[in-house]
């Protein structure tokens, strides 16, 4: 719609808006997370929850005991190999449209403990993250900024066209694959449907051309 | 008895079990926290004694855990002097020395009757392959019985006599030892560790 009609009806007193904005509006300012924990950077999010820095100023303050009544999943923590297919099912078990938040080191690649054979390299191996925090562990400060970012995120999308939901798309998967407990770690190890990783590809450099290869010439990433 | 004597003790209880060979590990750093090497065969008698003989009697064992020796070559220098045509050399050898690698697991008991402790007893396994069972010491400390799965879990070592001997904290049908020295974790490459392989010049596997 066109802003300085918007402006001049507003003047007479009509109020005009689209139903996406006020649709998105109200889903932005209640957005309702999963009460759900891991590590360190949960002791951060339950502080982000308190009187001193009080989420409930942005609309999330009603943290759900169910995952069928929530619509944001922050991971909070460090997500052992153990807890990673209960983490996939939690968030398989919300209903659409559904959020994500990696909050943390751990939750963005397993920080301290990537080499670590108990912990998951980053949470967005097996589910779709939105916004990742990054720090170890975040301040509610950071939290909030990544809330807000969200939000951004939410108030951006369209309803309909080709950049609408993915769960109004009859063909999008709306539940993702559970890894299972392998003989030497989980199987699969990710989920590549999620975020394509980088491919490294070998190119060929004529010798003749080639003086002195550094490392970097010889592989090359698409 | 509130100083811990490590000789009285091992005398004291290979006069009690009959057979039983015990040796004294020494600790070379200020702490000086000796521990007694208890052998398989023998080691739940002897515990049994530690437990319930009326002057030791170390009733809580603190904690268990495991140690992981693999297998260890040694080289030593050694110069002899030889006369050879009448004249004094000086030759060098150098004398390797294999000690096969083992398995252990290590208690710390304590006294809470007595007020004394610890105790530092160990156990070693015959090998780290197919000989790595070890008397389970549960039946004597009922404490050991999750440190005991948790050795179990993460260095292998087999205990015999346990109640409930599971994986305590990987799952049931994981088949790796992941606290053995020679354990490597199965390759996760998810593009990101490629690129810093080949940033440093490595090759990416």
């Amino acid at each position: 719609m066109d802003e300085d009609l918007k402006i001049q009806l507003g003047k007479q007193g009509v109020f005009t808006t689209t139903l996406e904005e006020v649709y998105n509006w109200g889903r932005k300012s209640s957005v309702w997370p999963l009460t759900f924990g891991l590590a360190c950077c949960a002791i951060e999010m339950i502080a982000t929850t308190m009187a001193r820095y009080d989420l409930a100023r942005f609309g999330a303050e009603v943290f759900r005991p169910s995952p069928r009544q929530a619509d944001l999943i922050i991971v909070s923590g460090t997500v052992t190999k153990k807890m990673a297919p209960q983490v996939v099912r939690l968030y398989n078990q919300m209903p659409e449209p559904k959020y994500v938040i990696a909050m943390g080191a751990c939750a963005i690649s397993g920080g301290p403990f990537r080499d670590g054979y108990n912990v998951l390299k980053g949470i967005d191996r097996y589910i779709p993250v939105d916004v990742h925090i990054p720090g170890c562990p975040p301040r509610p400060e950071a939290l909030i900024y990544g809330f807000m970012e969200l939000q951004k995120r939410i108030v951006e999308q369209e309803l309909t066209g080709v950049r609408r939901p993915a769960h109004t798309v009859v063909a999008a998967p709306s539940e993702f694959n559970v890894p299972e407990f392998g003989e030497h770690g989980l199987e699969p190890p990710m989920n590549p449907t999620i975020a394509p990783r980088p491919q490294l590809v070998q190119i060929n450099i004529p010798t003749s051309v080639q003086a002195s290869p550094t490392p970097a010439e010889k592989t090359t990433t698409a | 008895m509130s100083v811990i004597n490590i000789e009285e003790i091992k005398a004291v209880m290979e006069a009690a079990v009959p057979g039983a060979q015990m040796e004294v590990i020494l600790n070379p750093s200020p702490s000086a926290q000796h521990s007694l090497l208890l052998p398989r065969e023998h080691a739940l008698e002897l515990a049994r004694f530690l437990r319930h003989d009326a002057t030791l009697c170390f009733d809580y064992c603190s904690n268990a855990t495991g140690v992981d020796w693999p297998d260890l070559e040694t080289t030593e220098k050694i110069r002899t002097k030889t006369t050879v045509d009448g004249v004094d050399k000086e030759v060098e050898e150098t004398r390797k020395t294999l000690r096969s690698g083992y398995l252990e697991a290590v208690y710390h008991l304590f006294s809470m009757e007595k007020k004394h402790g610890p105790l530092v007893v160990r156990m070693r396994t015959a090998d780290r392959g197919a000989n790595v069972t070890l008397p389970s010491l549960t039946p004597i400390w009922r404490g050991c019985e999750f440190q005991e799965r948790e050795i179990f879990d993460l260095y292998g070592i087999v205990f015999t006599g346990h109640p409930d001997l599971r994986r305590l904290l990987m799952w049931e049908d994981f088949k790796d030892h992941p606290m053995r020295k020679d354990y490597v974790e199965p390759s996760e490459d998810d593009g990101t560790t490629l690129l810093a392989a080949s940033a440093e010049g490595g090759t990416a596997v």
